[in-house]
């Protein structure tokens, strides 16, 4: 049977860890790699980075990263985070990443989507939808969250579907960092609307907010914090969830 | 010993490099390359595969003489191969993905789209997945049954003759994720990216 995946995610600024474990034993709390290496170790069905390096100047720090961490590393890593091109893709790819995902440049220009998912394969072409609620609905926005795009998540995430994309990573921003829990509705009508699976993003605070995305429909969940600050480890979250009866990997 | 892995422009075959220059450490020669005396000359080969299925073919096509060389490693010479999701696919007879593409015809069979019984399944079945080892495969050394492999696949290969199938999983209907046939091996599952018991699997095709 399928199993539902746990991915922590780790947000990664000039080659290191924005916010980082708190683990005593840690040699270097700052470094990504030896942070993934933790997170696998400890049963993690994949890792994702995103990189917010801001500045263009040391955007090629995340590619080292990615090298260093894909030869430790032995489960599927995901990086997102300023991927604007083809060529963008490939290089990450190089370095070791085994699916890439792309949110900005999806939206300005589907073709990358499709022409990277031709390329590649869907199965390593990930896109990440940012969706804030607005009246009825909700609304994409770019550029790490900041830019409304007036676009509806709904058709967008159908969109991106026949353009090639082989997973749908969806945050919600009006959750993301509120510990609040997934927005359930949100999830809910993606998942049922595609055919290929969904990784719910952004709310987690408890490990009772994982149950109810993956009941949601999505096929994974994501989460940052709770793994992040060490308030539960991923083999916690593995544990409780088979105790609600969700099929997952131990 | 030398193992190669063919290098044919099949997409990102970084993992598998990785995978195996971990479990090879130094004691094992890991090449990477497309040159056919390096091919010929190596003790196993190991054949990845991503994208399409007609891409990969045609990825093998595009090197003059690739297909041929593999043909007489894997079936005159009969020395051990390692086909790794499409690599396994390419197999088959044939494929259905984009357009009919004939494959490498070493197993009889075809690779068909999953049926994902009217969208009751999601494509790509992409995740961890029990296999149930139904031959004791060398590959399977120290494995048990039910152990769970990173899988991401559309597409499934059917072998015409069953005994083949060293092992299948449950996704919509019972896939074949695995199969041996004399020194031909093939996971549809990636081992390199299977964790501890992936690199396990790997181990167990080096030390063939």
């Amino acid at each position: 049977m399928l199993k539902n995946r746990i991915i922590p995610c780790l947000d990664v600024k000039n080659g290191r860890v924005v916010k980082g474990i708190n683990f005593v034993d840690l040699k270097d709390a700052g470094d990504p790699v030896e942070q993934a290496k933790i997170y696998s170790d400890g049963g993690a069905d994949e890792i994702c980075f995103l990189d917010i390096t801001a500045s263009n100047e040391n955007r090629d720090t995340i590619y080292e990263v990615v090298e260093k961490t894909s030869k430790k590393c032995f489960v599927p890593l995901t990086v997102g985070g300023g991927v604007r091109s083809i060529d963008d893709i490939n290089k990450l790819l190089n370095c070791g990443a085994d699916k890439v995902s792309i949110n900005t440049a999806a939206v300005q220009n589907s073709k990358v989507v499709e022409d990277s998912s031709r390329k590649f394969g869907s199965q390593c072409i990930v896109v990440a939808i940012d969706a804030k609620r607005k009246n009825d609905g909700w609304e994409i926005f770019t550029h790490g969250g900041r830019n409304p795009t007036g676009i509806n998540a709904l058709e967008f995430a159908s969109k991106m579907e026949k353009c090639g994309a082989g997973e749908l990573l969806v945050t919600s921003m009006d959750k993301d960092g509120t510990q609040s829990g997934y927005d359930i509705e949100l999830m809910q009508k993606i998942s049922s609307m595609v055919n290929i699976p969904v990784i719910a993003s952004g709310g987690v605070g408890t490990l009772d907010h994982l149950v109810d995305g993956i009941k949601s429909g999505a096929s994974a969940v994501l989460a940052a914090s709770i793994f992040h600050y060490g308030t539960y480890s991923v083999n916690e979250a593995k544990q409780y969830l088979a105790s609600k009866n969700i099929p997952v990997r131990i | 010993m030398d193992v190669t892995i063919v290098d044919y422009k099949s997409g990102n075959i970084s993992s598998v490099i990785n995978s195996f220059k971990e479990v090879a450490k130094d004691k094992v020669n890991i090449e990477v390359t497309s040159d056919l005396d390096k091919i010929k000359s190596s003790d196993k080969v190991v054949l990845p595969g991503q994208g399409s299925f007609k891409s990969c073919i045609d990825g093998l096509n595009g090197i003059n003489g690739l297909i041929d060389t593999l043909n007489e490693f894997a079936l005159n010479n009969k020395k051990p191969l390692l086909g790794i999701c499409v690599g396994l696919q390419m197999f088959a007879d044939v494929g259905y993905e984009e357009v009919e593409t004939k494959g490498l015809g070493w197993i009889s069979g075809k690779v068909s789209k999953i049926d994902n019984q009217n969208g009751k399944y999601k494509l790509p079945h992409i995740g961890w997945n029990q296999i149930n080892i139904v031959k004791d495969s060398k590959i399977f050394k120290d494995i048990e049954s039910n152990s769970h492999m990173y899988f991401v696949h559309s597409y499934e290969f059917i072998p015409n003759d069953n005994s083949v199938t060293a092992a299948t999983t449950d996704y919509a209907s019972n896939i074949v994720c695995a199969v041996e046939k004399e020194n031909l091996f093939g996971t549809q599952f990636h081992p390199e990216k299977s964790d501890k018991l992936g690199l396990k699997i790997i181990n167990n095709f080096i030390k063939l």
